[in-house]
């Protein structure tokens, strides 16, 4: 479809324009070289080659599969089997090695750590936060309190066989249910439940019984938070004295504690990850706050 | 432009003819000597004397770095250049060498025009090698083009195949020069001479061959015309003071033959100096008549003037009908003005000005640059953790890079939250509270610091500020953060 002006000759150049123009700026007709146009045809070869090649059309149910049956997926197992043979020298390393040793040497320590960080994404962050921050009822694996101990051997323990877990090595001892199996009074709860907040220095209830709030700590608590509520760790009975409260410290959420019992489940990771990655998972996590329990 | 004689027998195809695609039109460009002609040559040898021998320049940095003077080591991130040595994030050394190379190229191009194009681009100058090699195989352009016109002959066959090998050479030294940038030359040279080389390398020097071969072979002047944005770029940057190769046709015209122009010339009648020998077309290695006046084609290489010359003194006329001037200056001579002729204009102290400026930055950041370097990351979740006995503590990860070529220790210390205990994992606390870190040379290392508040009562943002000084030297950077509270 020509223009009404196709074919008028440009004066200084003698070249046919395509008879557009902007501005009284002209557009010259000039023949476009012949290699641009087997450029054109050669590219027109590479897609009809490449439909053939590698997978391309998508059918009703399934796709084209290429002629070789080229695979995304298997070209990224091809890369992590690369990169597993890669670390293989370093995880080999690892296994070898004590959680101290690996501590030791710099070059270890960092590769626990990353690979720690890592499948700590994959398979604890769900319940502890991505960061290791915790939340109500998940303990925050970056302070300095530790319900079942932090150090290196005590983290990698409860990796390994979790607490209250289906392992019979795992972690047991749970808070009873003193109020719901009638084992106190209501108001024996709400004293103690007082008498608690006292030893963190929380502002107790006006008019409540102290003393008879000691009482009743002394007699059912004190076995297992020990007579000041500094807690134990073979219990993994929490520490009242200090500032972490691990559901809250409000005097609501220690009588639900007291009436119902507590008993969150850490699950037991030995054969389900590998002795290496719970090795480097005891590292990163150590490293967020155990670390410094020294 | 106007005033330039126009040839007019295209004006008469009819447009409806004019055929979509046209095939290249062959370009037998002849041998020339002249002044310009000699310098082309010396840049031809500089620039490619620079290109193949560089990598081969050894520059001693000590043990701990190769002592290669250009290197791109790209598996560890470094940029060697001599004394210069450029880690990943200091990329912007790059960014103002561009900025440099493209003021350079403007600053060029108010001066002379395409300078650039006719005599430092890679583009001409592999052409120009490609094209002397053409000519010392095949014969001159008359030969050439005879032997194109008749029939194969076996001794043709047998120089264009030797032509084609010699280019291939060429290309292949190319692209074998193009990899020593990237590993240590003598190293490379011997393994790819006895095929252990990584396949990457022949991979590139694949690439290079193909590309140096087929573009300085066979594409040619149409990279130039049809490929290459610069042209169309300096069109619109260039002015009417810049110099260009200009066919000085105030004496040029009327042209015709010598004896013609001569006895017109007795008679006093206006005859010009140009004999229409079409010495200036048969050299072009793009194949234009520079009598047309300034156009894109033209990469102003100047070979033209070398050939007009040679004619002009053998015709006993004065030379320069064909030099580096200006039109406005062509059509004043007509017009009886005083030519003008100015290199310093606001645009050319404007470009210079700005390479100046853009020079001494670079200089002075280098000059400044440190060798210490510290980044601080905050972590994200938690914010900040609550201990047992109140107090607040916030995570960091620390980034330590020491550019040194020895192995430093850097003490840090955190200043901005009265009483703040600092920690490290994977370093080690003095008696002085500061963390000391021991990073290898040329290496960085990450740790986690720990900042904790003393005491319960802190605001819920404190600005915070971490300094790292070499035990050592005393060298000091400082990074700002913030301390979060609930």
């Amino acid at each position: 479809m020509a223009h009404e002006n196709h074919g008028k000759v440009d004066a200084v150049t003698g070249v046919a324009t395509t008879g557009h123009s902007w501005d009284d700026i002209e557009e010259l007709n000039n023949p476009l070289p012949r290699w641009w146009l087997w450029t054109f045809y050669l590219c027109i070869v590479w897609a009809i080659a490449y439909c053939i090649v590698y997978p391309a059309w998508p059918l009703v149910s399934s796709y084209t599969k290429g002629a070789f049956g080229w695979h995304s997926r298997d070209a990224v197992e091809v890369e992590l089997a690369a990169l597993k043979d890669q670390r293989s020298g370093m995880t080999a390393k690892l296994a070898a090695s004590s959680l101290d040793e690996i501590k030791q040497d710099p070059e270890m320590f960092a590769f626990a750590r990353a690979q720690g960080k890592a499948s700590f994404g994959d398979n604890c962050a769900p319940c502890h936060g991505a960061g290791g921050g915790g939340a109500k009822g998940y303990p925050n694996l970056n302070d300095d309190d530790w319900l079942w101990g932090g150090s290196l051997e005590q983290v990698h323990k409860t990796i390994q066989f979790g607490a209250r877990s289906t392992s019979d090595q795992g972690h047991s001892g749970s808070m009873p249910a003193f109020g719901r199996d009638g084992m106190l009074k209501r108001e024996e709860i709400s004293q103690v439940a007082d008498f608690v907040r006292s030893l963190s220095g929380l502002p107790t209830e006006k008019g409540i019984d102290l003393a008879a709030g000691a009482k009743v700590f002394a007699d059912n608590c004190a076995a297992c938070h020990g007579d000041k509520g500094q807690g134990m760790q073979e219990m993994g009975a929490p520490n009242l004295s200090d500032k972490i409260w691990l559901f809250g410290s409000d005097k609501a959420i220690i009588i639900e504690g007291l009436n119902n019992g507590r008993g969150g489940v850490m699950p037991a990771w030995h054969g389900r990850l590998d002795d290496t990655t719970i090795k480097a998972l005891t590292l990163y996590v150590h490293s967020l706050g155990g670390e410094l329990n020294r | 432009m106007a005033e330039a004689p126009v040839s007019s027998s295209l004006a008469t195809a009819k447009a409806e003819d004019a055929p979509l695609y046209a095939p290249r039109k062959q370009i037998y460009p002849q041998a020339v000597k002249g002044r310009l002609r000699t310098i082309k040559w010396i840049v031809l040898a500089i620039t490619l004397g620079i290109y193949y021998l560089l990598p081969f320049i050894r520059w001693d940095r000590g043990p701990n770095a190769p002592d290669q003077a250009i290197l791109v080591d790209l598996a560890n991130g470094r940029f060697y250049f001599f004394f210069i040595e450029i880690w990943p994030q200091e990329v912007y050394y790059f960014t103002g060498l561009l900025v440099l190379a493209a003021l350079a190229l403007f600053l060029m191009n108010a001066v002379a025009g395409r300078v650039w194009c006719g005599y430092l681009c890679p583009q001409t100058v592999w052409t120009d090698l490609f094209y002397a090699v053409e000519r010392w195989v095949e014969g001159d352009r008359r030969e050439r083009m005879r032997h194109d016109k008749e029939k194969l002959t076996l001794k043709v066959a047998a120089r264009k195949g030797l032509k084609h090998f010699i280019w291939l050479m060429i290309a292949w030294w190319t692209g074998g020069a193009w990899v020593l940038y990237f590993s240590d030359a003598p190293t490379l040279v011997y393994d790819l001479a006895t095929f252990q080389a990584p396949m990457v390398a022949y991979i590139w020097i694949g690439i290079l061959t193909f590309t140096t071969y087929t573009l300085a072979g066979f594409m040619r002047e149409q990279v130039c015309t049809y490929m290459c944005p610069w042209p169309r770029i300096q069109a619109a940057l260039t002015d009417e003071y810049a110099l260009n190769v200009t066919y000085r046709y105030d004496r040029g015209e009327p042209r015709g033959s010598m004896k013609k122009n001569e006895v017109l010339r007795k008679q006093g009648l206006p005859a010009g100096d140009c004999i229409d020998c079409d010495q200036c077309v048969a050299v072009c290695p793009t194949g234009v008549d520079i009598r047309k006046g300034l156009q894109l084609d033209c990469i102003q290489c100047g070979l033209c003037i070398d050939a007009c010359n040679s004619v002009m003194e053998k015709i006993n006329r004065p030379l320069n009908l064909i030099a580096y001037d200006t039109d406005m200056n062509v059509k004043a001579r007509i017009e009886g003005r005083p030519e003008v002729r100015k290199i310093v204009r606001p645009r050319t102290v404007f470009y210079a000005g700005i390479i100046a400026i853009v020079g001494a930055v670079m200089i002075g950041s280098l000059a400044m640059r440190q060798t210490i370097y510290l980044s601080v990351m905050h972590d994200r979740n938690p914010l900040f953790v609550r201990l047992s006995d109140g107090s607040i503590r916030n995570g960091f990860t620390i980034r330590v890079a020491n550019k040194n070529l020895d192995e430093r220790s850097y003490a840090l210390t955190v200043d901005g939250l009265s009483g703040a205990k600092l920690d490290i994992v994977g370093g080690e606390i003095d008696q002085q509270g500061r963390a000391v870190i021991k990073v290898g040379p040329d290496q960085t290392l990450e740790a986690r610091v720990l900042v904790s508040s003393h005491g319960a009562d802190v605001p819920a943002s404190t600005d915070i500020h971490f300094t790292l000084s070499d035990i050592v030297t005393g060298d000091t950077t400082r990074m700002s953060d913030y301390f979060k509270a609930p």
